[in-house]
């Protein structure tokens, strides 16, 4: 009935092949950053589960000393594992309010021409390299603050906190005014009908339709603090050492690999060591992650 | 049409946005408890038209207003006017259903929990259930998700979610084009039914419904109200040539 070379017979044959390929090109692209997790993993552990051959595993994770280079070395993680904690949990506390904030009033507040030029601005923030906010911090803040608190030293978790803080903040505001954004203007216009005030309509409806957007934001926001390294590297004085108060020098697990890389032998205790608080790093993101990926599937079996 | 029934006064209202002007001179009576319909075709400010009455325009940035209108003798575009008490008395229902991403209960209870009130809310959830005609398919499922009902169901919803906000007005904007016929019907059945407490204006593009539902009908044409009246001479001898070319299919 239809002749063997009909040209639109052919063409659909060769359309599905390409569909066929593009299929596959994109789950092979998707499968290969799970390959990509694995290897990393593999790596870490290949390189820091050697430590525990020489060094048991109880007095590494409950360890509260880190003398790498005393003898015999000491690897406690704690100090360490406290110094990130300090300064992420400071950070998130002064920057997930203030983006959120900022995120509202430029979706639900600011007028069109305010919003077009400051967000922008914002988003520049990100591109700051993370060594300029440590030489800011280093030379601004850190005087600043050991004058305010009467410290001996301006370099401290606090002075960490403001400023991985700032480095927070671009993403926060940037993904969460996109979240607020992205909420159906008819819930809006349906609060506003019913005689709800402008802040009711925010802070009932469309916050909390977009929550599960706000909520990656935060989570993105502190994936970045916890790996940030330059900058606490640079002003959080690196002192290894259970901080009792905000005010008191810490060191993070990221400066601590970043410091002691370049001076640890090769396959040494040292080195193993270093791998194993990578591990650490590691395990916590990835906690976190998944944690956010839980949140966000209940917010949004709640919201259908 | 008498002065004491009379529970919307408009007078003289231009509309803008921006440089186009949306609403020509509209000057028009609505009486209290009835059904008022506006027809015309797409674009001819029937919706706008709806708008004024809640204010709802505010929203839009460069929109404009001239002229008056006074509900229930008040200057709603007067300086001293709260616009959210004037949402409270003058509900609205929108051409796409809009529940809120939360519970059927809270959808009901948002106006009144937003006025302060957390009492007696579960009466109330009821109460304006069964008045919107809903309470028997959704009675065990209060606490469900809203987004989980049908499309005639959650337009049912959000009438009873108006409701709760108690108003004596509730402006219908083109409640049922996203609808199946047997919950438009449900919906024209709903609006009869809640003539006797509330003035109800409906904004559509149905004439059938407009004939069917509505006591007095108000056809738009580029922003101009062609013609106002009781809806039985409106559909069956206009004065207007326009609005029975309108009726009679011959545009729009």
């Amino acid at each position: 009935m239809f002749p063997l070379n009909n040209p639109t017979q052919k063409g659909r044959r060769s359309e599905r092949w390409s569909e066929w390929a593009i299929e596959r090109i994109i789950l092979a692209s998707g499968l290969l950053t799970i390959v990509f997790i694995l290897l990393i993993f593999t790596f870490l552990l290949k390189d820091s589960l050697p430590l525990f051959k020489v060094y048991p595993l109880k007095a590494f994770l409950t360890g509260r000393d880190w003398y790498p280079i005393s003898d015999p070395a000491r690897f406690g993680l704690v100090p360490l594992l406290a110094g990130s904690l300090a300064v992420t949990l400071g950070s998130v506390i002064i920057a997930v309010p203030l983006g959120v904030a900022a995120a509202i009033y430029l979706a639900e507040v600011a007028r069109p021409s305010i919003r077009e030029s400051v967000k922008p601005v914002v988003e520049m923030l990100a591109a700051i390299p993370s060594v300029v906010f440590g030489f800011i911090g280093l030379l601004i803040l850190a005087p600043y603050i050991k004058s305010l608190f009467d410290l001996p030293t301006g370099l401290t978790a606090l002075t960490g906190s403001i400023m991985l803080a700032f480095m927070a903040l671009p993403t926060i505001i940037s993904i969460s005014e996109d979240a607020i954004s992205a909420v159906p203007r008819e819930y809006r216009e349906a609060s506003l009908a019913l005689g709800a005030t402008q802040w009711q309509t925010i802070s009932r409806v469309m916050v909390p339709a977009a929550l599960s957007g706000i909520t990656a934001a935060v989570m993105l926001g502190i994936g970045r603090v916890i790996g940030e390294t330059m900058t606490v590297l640079m002003v959080t004085g690196n002192a290894a050492l259970i901080p009792h108060s905000i005010t008191q020098p810490v060191r993070t697990m990221t400066a601590t690999i970043a410091a002691e890389m370049g001076e640890a032998v090769q396959y040494s205790e040292h080195y193993f060591a270093l791998f194993s608080i990578g591990a650490v790093l590691f395990v916590i993101t990835f906690a976190i992650n998944f944690t956010a990926d839980i949140v966000l599937h209940r917010f949004r079996r709640v919201g259908r | 049409m008498e002065k004491t029934a009379c529970i919307i006064d408009v007078a003289r209202l231009n509309f803008y946005y921006g440089k186009f002007q949306a609403l020509k001179n509209i000057s028009l009576q609505l009486e209290s408890k009835k059904i008022t319909a506006f027809i015309g075709p797409s674009g001819c400010g029937k919706s706008t038209f709806l708008r004024t009455l809640n204010r709802m325009n505010d929203l839009i940035a460069g929109a404009r207003v001239e002229g008056k209108v006074l509900i229930d003798g008040r200057d709603i575009y007067a300086q001293d006017m709260d616009v959210v008490e004037l949402r409270r008395r003058v509900g609205m229902v929108f051409q796409r259903p809009n529940p809120f991403p939360m519970s059927i209960f809270d959808n009901i209870t948002y106006a009144p929990r937003m006025q302060g009130q957390h009492k007696g809310l579960d009466d109330l959830v009821e109460r304006t259930l069964v008045r919107a005609a809903l309470w028997d398919e959704v009675r065990d499922k209060l606490k469900s998700s809203a987004l989980s009902l049908s499309g005639g169901q959650q337009q049912r919803l959000c009438i009873a979610r108006a409701l709760a906000a108690d108003p004596g007005i509730l402006l219908m904007d083109e409640p049922c084009s996203a609808l199946d016929p047997v919950s438009t019907l449900r919906i024209e059945e709903l609006m009869q039914d809640l003539k006797n407490e509330y003035t109800i204006i409906i904004v559509t593009h149905n004439m059938q419904q407009a004939a069917r539902v509505s006591d007095y009908t108000g056809f738009f044409l580029s922003g101009e109200l062609i013609e106002f009246g009781d809806s039985n001479k409106i559909f069956t001898k206009p004065d207007d040539k326009r609005t029975e070319d309108y009726i009679t299919g011959r545009f729009g």
